[in-house]
């Protein structure tokens, strides 16, 4: 079964269209690389895939669960790292982590093993203790993907998790994720407008203009586009090409 | 049921957090009561006297009378401001993180605003507890009765914040929500002066007070503190709280948020 499916999604904003009949599926175990320029829609297909926003049309599946049917079993298969940090940052480390486990039911004895083992997966054992704004951008990004990690969810969603860190951070935080998404065979889509981000093995979704114009692996669609990824990139989203 | 409580108690811990590690936020929230107590009532008690009226038993300087109203003004920020944070947080901040949340929605935001209105009853108490020292003494066991009514009262003000921040774009900001909600409600209300001395200046001011939901709140407070049971407080604040919650947790929706800012 695959960890998301998202089919024929539409959305608009009044009589702004933001999103038309985007589909595709995220299979068990794969990193998705979601690609697109400013206003592309990405925005508005992270707050769908969140509840944030309710469907307006078509459907989004997470584990086999209906984001609007059955959001109760979704959500749980569903693990999310914000483009802007939300951790409380006069709490400690562990007490964000524990707020979370809270918000997802685990009883104590559960929370406590999840907290114990994330933070030794992501090596943050040391600093549990410490205040988050005691804490450099990378650790920090690190503490949310440990909370996004606690209630073991079958998805990941990361919405430009990498935006703000320095270049190293940037590629230790990409390459971390790589291995939790082998290790774990957890599903990872990951948002991001930087192509250096992308690897040729990556399951590839170009948005433009609230449309998909392109998915597949990254490899493939590099060489049906232009030889390249940035040469593909640059054909699919100039102006006109959704159309 | 057990998620349910970890996840309300999960909650309940954060505010408590919260309101632990931002001493100065704690302070400043005390500041504002405590500077009408010691300065405005101490300069308006001999411009005032204040008759015999129910629930006290005799006559009573202006900080007495003053005191219930000033418990009700720390809920009436707090609900104002928190529920406010919660509609104008939700874009980004640690609301998209409760909505990530499985459990329903409604108990995610009926937890949240109970959650507040907790953590603002130990800032009442703190204010009482100073109040005390001051001279200002109401019995013992009346403290013990404004417990419910306090609470009651904060969860009214909590949801009616929450509706407002959700119908009116216009309150984005806490200066807005100063100047047209929580200075109309406290100053048209009987929480700095009886409505019977309202009535003797202006008869349509009179029933501008009598119909705000604050007087009967602060009546109701005013009752339990001296023991006393205001029954039509009670049903008022009872039932606008029930109102106000429905009507809150009806029109929460982030889309609408976005929808207006895109429309």
């Amino acid at each position: 079964m695959n960890a998301l499916e998202v089919s024929d999604l539409s959305f608009a904003y009044g009589a702004r269209e933001a999103l038309r009949q985007v589909s595709f599926s995220l299979a068990p175990g794969r990193f998705a690389a979601l690609l697109g320029p400013n206003g592309a829609g990405k925005s508005t297909l992270i707050a769908l895939l969140t509840r944030l926003y309710d469907v307006q049309h078509g459907d989004i599946r997470v584990g086999g669960y209906s984001l609007s049917r059955t959001p109760r079993p979704a959500l749980r298969q569903l693990g999310v790292v914000f483009q802007q940090s939300t951790l409380d940052l006069d709490l400690s480390v562990e007490q964000n982590l524990r707020y979370h486990a809270a918000l997802h039911g685990l009883s104590r004895r559960q929370s406590a093993l999840r907290v114990e083992a994330e933070l030794a997966r992501q090596a943050l054992t040391e600093r549990r203790r410490e205040r988050v704004r005691e804490l450099n951008g990378g650790h920090r990004r690190r503490v949310e993907i440990a909370r996004a990690l606690l209630h073991e969810p079958r998805l990941l969603l990361l919405d430009e998790a990498s935006a703000g860190l320095d270049p190293a951070s940037r590629l230790a935080l990409n390459q971390h994720i790589r291995n939790l998404c082998r290790e774990q065979r957890i599903s990872v889509l990951w948002t991001t407008h930087l192509l250096d981000e992308v690897q040729p093995s990556d399951d590839l979704l170009i948005l433009h203009q609230g449309r998909l114009v392109a998915s597949g692996q990254a490899d493939a669609l590099s060489l049906e586009h232009g030889g390249d990824l940035g040469s593909a990139f640059t054909r699919l989203t100039t102006s006109g090409a959704a159309r | 049921m057990n998620a349910y409580w970890q996840c309300f108690s999960g909650i309940v811990l954060r505010e408590w957090l919260r309101f632990v590690l931002q001493r100065t936020r704690f302070l400043s929230a005390l500041v504002r009561p405590l500077l009408w107590l010691l300065v405005f009532a101490a300069g308006f008690r001999a411009a005032l006297g204040i008759a015999i009226i129910e629930p006290y038993d005799t006559y009573i300087p202006y900080e007495v009378y003053i005191i219930p109203g000033l418990a009700c003004m720390i809920l009436l920020f707090n609900g104002m401001q928190g529920s406010l944070s919660m509609v104008y947080d939700r874009e980004m901040g640690s609301m998209r993180v409760l909505l990530t949340s499985p459990l329903p929605r409604t108990f995610l935001l009926c937890s949240k605003l109970l959650a507040t209105a907790l953590i603002s009853l130990l800032q009442v108490y703190a204010f009482l507890a100073i109040a005390w020292v001051y001279g200002v003494r109401p019995p013992a066991m009346g403290l013990l009765w404004a417990l419910p009514a306090l609470l009651l009262v904060a969860l009214m003000l909590s949801a009616l914040g929450l509706l407002l921040s959700n119908a009116i774009r216009q309150l984005e900001n806490f200066a807005g929500v100063m100047n047209f909600v929580i200075f109309p409600l406290f100053f048209l209300s009987s929480a700095l002066y009886p409505l019977w001395k309202m009535r003797e200046s202006s008869e349509w001011l009179y029933w501008l007070c009598a119909l705000n939901p604050f007087t009967h709140a602060v009546e109701l407070v005013r009752f339990a503190l001296y023991e006393r049971f205001n029954a039509l407080a009670l049903a008022v604040c009872v039932g606008l709280t029930l109102l106000f919650s429905l009507l809150a947790v009806l029109t929460f929706n982030p889309q609408h948020a976005a929808l207006r800012k895109s429309g």
